[in-house]
């Protein structure tokens, strides 16, 4: 029925894909996984990078460098959303999950509805030279668009796992999620570390959004699947652990990948969902997590 | 008592408002006002009452949308069974997310509410005989129960839909069950600690507001003639019905109502006069509004009100 | 709070009642005539419906130029439904009750027009079809009259499958979108296909958002047909060719294309440019093909089209568009009354005049002498709009009556062919 041919360059492409949505990922694992912020605007914030590439791509710019261009500014926002999200919710009562969930879902409507008002529903797309031709080997062939993606998101989870192991400010990011009192004793100042984590978060999601405009069109309600997809690798991943991220990654990329062969691409929706759910019942601490 | 009677003087109301000689739209925009009703009381029984933020909203319209198509399919059943049908199968729905995930943390219930809206719309979309992802066309049966036109009968019932969800909700709140479910959202070790049966009366009030969600999906086929996945599952159901619940006040039953009736007023005004979009804009933005601003809703700024007045 | 609830439920209704239009409206001799619609302007088939909004509004000015219809003059009102069936229902009930629509025509295309079918036969309302496929199938209004050039799936698929089996194919992969469209469409030619011998060896079905074709391209490839049969709207034909491009289809496919809407649109012509040589595909009107005092109408259109900044060509459907607009004048002139069900009855039995030609109507409301082709696009430059305007880059290659060339196969070798 299904050769193992097709079966196996449906893996290759899984690897692809999946090293991609780890990098999408990446950002939400630092916001949800090691702060333990509820940050389901993460996906919004994504296809908002995507669009701010788009439109710094109409100067001539090459979508990558926009993307690269954007993250300070991206890092920036984050801040700012961080603040003021620890200013309202985390300082005062009690009742921070219904609120800050709330609010966060709050924002990712506004910011979905603030782009169809201003971009219209139709798709986008960027253009480069490295869109629309493949890598030839053999019988296989690789999208050049795909291969960038892919090489980007090997180069920030590289990045920010040294950055998380190596710099203090990084080791602090991690130990604020585990014993903030601790941390304090360290002489850090536990919320401005939550600040550059959620702010470095934020600057990721400015070049995974570059990623994302580069494998394929994008369009404002997008960031309602990668919900799906982002959370599924979080939560596979385990809560706290990067390099589980890349794994929980490539684990969805492959899943989709052959669901979409042998089932057929009306099925591939379901995969992330589904092994989210799947992870939430028998083990919802994730693969690697603490 | 007195509860009774007001409730009783509102259905009637809305019976004679259905036989009135006014514009048709005013049904067909009712209509959906009074579902939002039902759906942010149904909402609020689980999230206002006991802290758990359901985002999946949409699954459980869905099954009872699509329960109804079903039933209607394949033994012509009449709208009231359709409507039973849905909400018990909503209810089972509810039960099961349930079982599966209230053990887990806050926002782990919530993710795996919007977890269960892809995957049942991935479902739907490939099952052909309820019409798959390319949708329904149905034609609505001739009884019209005495009302002029369809809509406006469907207008009626949802107002008695309307009426009976907010008295469940009512009697929840004053009952065991609500002191329970406050003990659970204020602080659900200590509830453990003192004996409160947290994982019952979760499961039961998650089964109650799948099934009020699911029997305001029910109508949702006859209404429209027409069913599809894309908009049944439509993420948008879930904002506005955790935003109305918020912005009117989640602590008292009458908080949805305001919440509903205010917002979907404005809402199908804006979809009327402007822009379909606009209308996620402004839950969007009055929920952010007030979830920063005024926690407690406008229920919590009216107290506020009295009391500084006094 | 029982008091609060009270003065809600009593201002809630008071405003309700307070709101409330009267049931009808006394008609003044000199009130205007409302005909109205949704038009898909943004969204996938956006690109389309801004060029078709074009060819009706051109019809309400010439109307109202010559003293509009009956001496009363022509309103327009026309909503944006953003290629989005679930948007369409809400939308007419809107036009019907709150505009108070005298004549309704249906959004372009099947997808947006199929929500409204049950709705417009429970009220009794005309509609006027706009370019979609079978939409009225199921629900078998009596009152619907499309404009489109198709009756049904056999126009389209007969001569692309008499094509393939000319260049010597025998095995045929059909894929399409999980959408009322694609769906009739596929399935009708799948219906075809099987009762003239064809062997499917690939026959899938794709959500109807789908952005990335990759892996359905290399099952298709995998699957090594001769031909290869798509229906999908204009999202997915701009990436379904780009993957083509992509990943390459196979060496052995005779022929490529049938049922794409969305690569007769100019905008989408022009980006995709090269990447559409050799594809096989229908088209209702290309340069070349002869009709009265059309090219009269391109000429006013283009001047219209320019200034809106929307496609300058509009050589698919504003013609059809400007029709509707003809065949309701001309009905109404007839029968010299907007009753819906009068004018209904005209349209089944008469031959309308159009700057597209004769069109008359089936039992169904469809085409009854169906005028679609099939093209090859053939030696398509990048971005390069001109070349367009001329014959010999859609080379009409069925049905013989306006037929430009002969197929050029294989698909590799069409693609490069000048």
């Amino acid at each position: 029925m299904i050769s193992i041919d097709l079966l196996f360059e449906a893996v290759l492409f899984g690897i692809l894909l999946g090293c991609f949505y780890a990098a999408v990922s990446l950002g939400l694992s630092v916001a949800f996984g090691l702060l333990d912020v509820p940050y389901v605007a993460h996906p919004a914030l994504l296809i908002l990078g995507s669009y701010f590439t788009f439109l710094l791509s109409k100067t001539g710019l090459d979508p990558i460098i926009c993307g690269l261009l954007l993250m300070p500014v991206f890092y920036l926002i984050g801040i700012a959303l961080y603040r003021f999200y620890y200013e309202t919710f985390e300082r005062r009562s009690s009742d921070t999950g219904v609120r800050g969930l709330a609010f966060f879902f709050g924002i990712a409507f506004i910011i979905e509805v603030c782009l169809i008002l201003v971009f219209g529903v139709d798709q986008r797309t960027v253009s480069a030279t490295y869109i629309g031709s493949s890598l030839e080997i053999g019988e296989y062939r690789f999208p050049y668009r795909m291969l960038v993606a892919f090489g980007i998101a090997i180069f920030l989870t590289t990045l920010l796992t040294l950055y998380f192991s190596k710099t203090f400010n990084g080791r602090a990011i991690k130990a604020v999620g585990q014993d903030e009192g601790a941390l304090r004793l360290m002489g850090a100042n536990p919320v401005k570390i939550k600040q550059l984590a959620f702010g470095i978060a934020t600057a990721v999601n400015a070049l995974a959004g570059a990623m994302l405009i580069i494998v394929g069109p994008v369009e404002p309600a997008m960031d309602r699947i990668y919900i799906g997809r982002t959370f599924c690798v979080v939560v596979l991943a385990g809560l706290g652990s990067m390099s589980g991220t890349l794994v929980a990654g490539l684990i969805l990329g492959i899943a989709e990948s052959v669901v979409m062969m042998t089932l057929g691409a009306s099925w591939a929706p379901a995969v992330s969902f589904g092994l989210l759910l799947l992870m939430l019942g028998i083990r919802p601490q994730g693969l690697f997590g603490r | 008592m007195k509860y009774s009677i007001y409730a009783f003087l509102t259905i009637l109301a809305f019976l004679g408002l259905s036989l009135m000689n006014v514009n048709e739209y005013i049904f067909f925009a009712g209509f959906v006002i009074l579902q939002f009703v039902v759906l942010a009381t149904a909402w609020n029984i689980l999230g206002g009452y006991a802290g758990y933020v359901n985002f999946g909203v949409p699954a459980f319209i869905a099954v009872g949308a699509y329960s109804a198509v079903v039933l209607f399919k394949s033994i012509s059943a009449p709208l009231v069974v359709q409507i039973i049908g849905g909400g018990i199968l909503a209810g089972l729905l509810g039960l099961m997310v349930g079982l599966l995930t209230l053990k887990l943390r806050g926002i782990f219930f919530s993710i795996a509410t919007v977890a269960v809206v892809f995957i049942l719309e991935t479902v739907v979309m490939n099952w052909r005989y309820v019409g798959g992802a390319t949708g329904l066309q149905l034609t609505r049966p001739p009884d019209l129960w005495g009302f002029d036109t369809y809509t406006r009968m469907l207008f009626f019932v949802m107002a008695v839909l309307a009426v009976c969800s907010v008295s469940i909700a009512r009697y929840i709140q004053d009952s065991f069950l609500g002191r329970g479910l406050r003990a659970v959202r204020d602080s659900e070790e200590a509830a453990e600690c003192s004996g409160v049966p947290t994982l019952k009366i979760k499961l039961i009030a998650c089964t109650i507001s799948g099934a009020l969600m699911g029997v305001a999906g029910a109508p949702m086929p006859m209404y429209l003639s027409y069913i599809e996945p894309t908009a049944t599952f439509n993420l948008n159901y879930s904002i506005s019905a955790l935003g109305m619940p918020i912005i009117g006040g989640t602590s008292h039953w009458i908080g949805p109502v305001i919440g509903a009736l205010l917002l979907a007023t404005i809402q199908q005004i804006v979809t009327v006069t402007v822009s379909n979009e606009l209308n996620v804009l402004v839950v969007g933005v009055l929920l952010v509004l007030f979830v920063v601003l005024a926690p407690d809703g406008i229920l919590g700024l009216i107290k506020k009100w009295k009391q500084s007045s006094k | 709070m029982d008091n609060m609830r009270r003065k809600v439920i009593g201002t809630g209704t008071a405003a309700l009642v307070a709101a409330s239009v009267p049931g009808s409206l006394v008609f003044a001799q000199g009130a205007p005539i409302k005909i109205g619609m949704s038009m898909p302007q943004t969204g996938g088939l956006g690109a389309g419906g801004q060029a078709a909004l074009i060819g009706i509004r051109m019809w309400v000015d010439d109307v109202n130029a010559k003293g509009g219809l009956l001496g009363r003059k022509v309103e327009f009102i026309v909503y944006d439904d953003q290629s989005n069936g679930a948007n369409t229902p809400g939308i007419y009930t809107k036009l019907l009750d709150v505009d108070k629509v005298d004549i309704l025509i249906a959004p372009y295309a099947t997808n947006p027009t199929a929500p409204i079918m049950p709705l417009v036969k429970e009220r009794g309302k005309l509609l006027m079809g706009n370019f979609s496929f079978q939409v009225n199938s199921k629900v078998q209004h009596d009152m619907w009259f499309n404009n489109a050039p198709w009756n049904d799936a056999r126009g389209w698929s007969e001569g692309f499958l008499e094509a393939g089996k000319n260049a010597g194919a025998k095995s045929l992969a059909v894929f399409a979108a999980d959408a009322e469209f694609q769906q009739n469409l596929a399935n009708g030619a799948r219906e075809i296909a099987k009762n003239s011998g064809w062997n499917i060896v690939y026959n899938q079905n794709y959500p109807g958002n789908n952005t990335d074709f990759s892996s359905i391209i290399r099952s298709v490839r995998a699957a090594r047909p001769e031909a290869v049969f798509v229906a999908c709207y204009p999202n997915e034909a701009v990436a379904i060719m780009r993957s083509v491009n992509e990943i390459g289809i196979g060496s052995q496919v005779q022929i490529f294309g049938g049922g794409m809407v969305g690569l007769q649109f100019t905008p989408i012509m022009q980006s995709l440019g090269s990447l559409l040589n050799g594809v096989v595909n229908f088209n209702s009107y290309v340069p070349g093909m002869k009709f009265p005092g059309i090219e009269d109408f391109f000429k006013r259109y283009s001047e219209r089209a320019i200034a809106a900044k929307v496609d300058p060509l509009g050589y698919y459907l504003p013609p059809f568009n400007y029709a509707i607009g003809q065949m309701i004048e001309q009905a109404v002139n007839a029968t010299k009354t907007i009753d819906n069900k009068k004018l209904a009855e005209h349209m089944r039995k008469t031959e309308f005049n159009t700057i597209v030609g004769p069109i008359s109507f089936d039992k169904n409301g469809e085409r009854a002498k169906p005028r679609l082709v099939q093209t090859q696009f053939r030696n398509v430059k990048d971005n390069d709009l001109e070349q367009f305007k001329s014959p010999g880059k859609q080379v009409v290659v069925w049905p013989a009556v306006d037929k430009q060339g002969d197929v050029i196969t294989p698909f590799d070798r069409a693609r490069k062919a000048t």
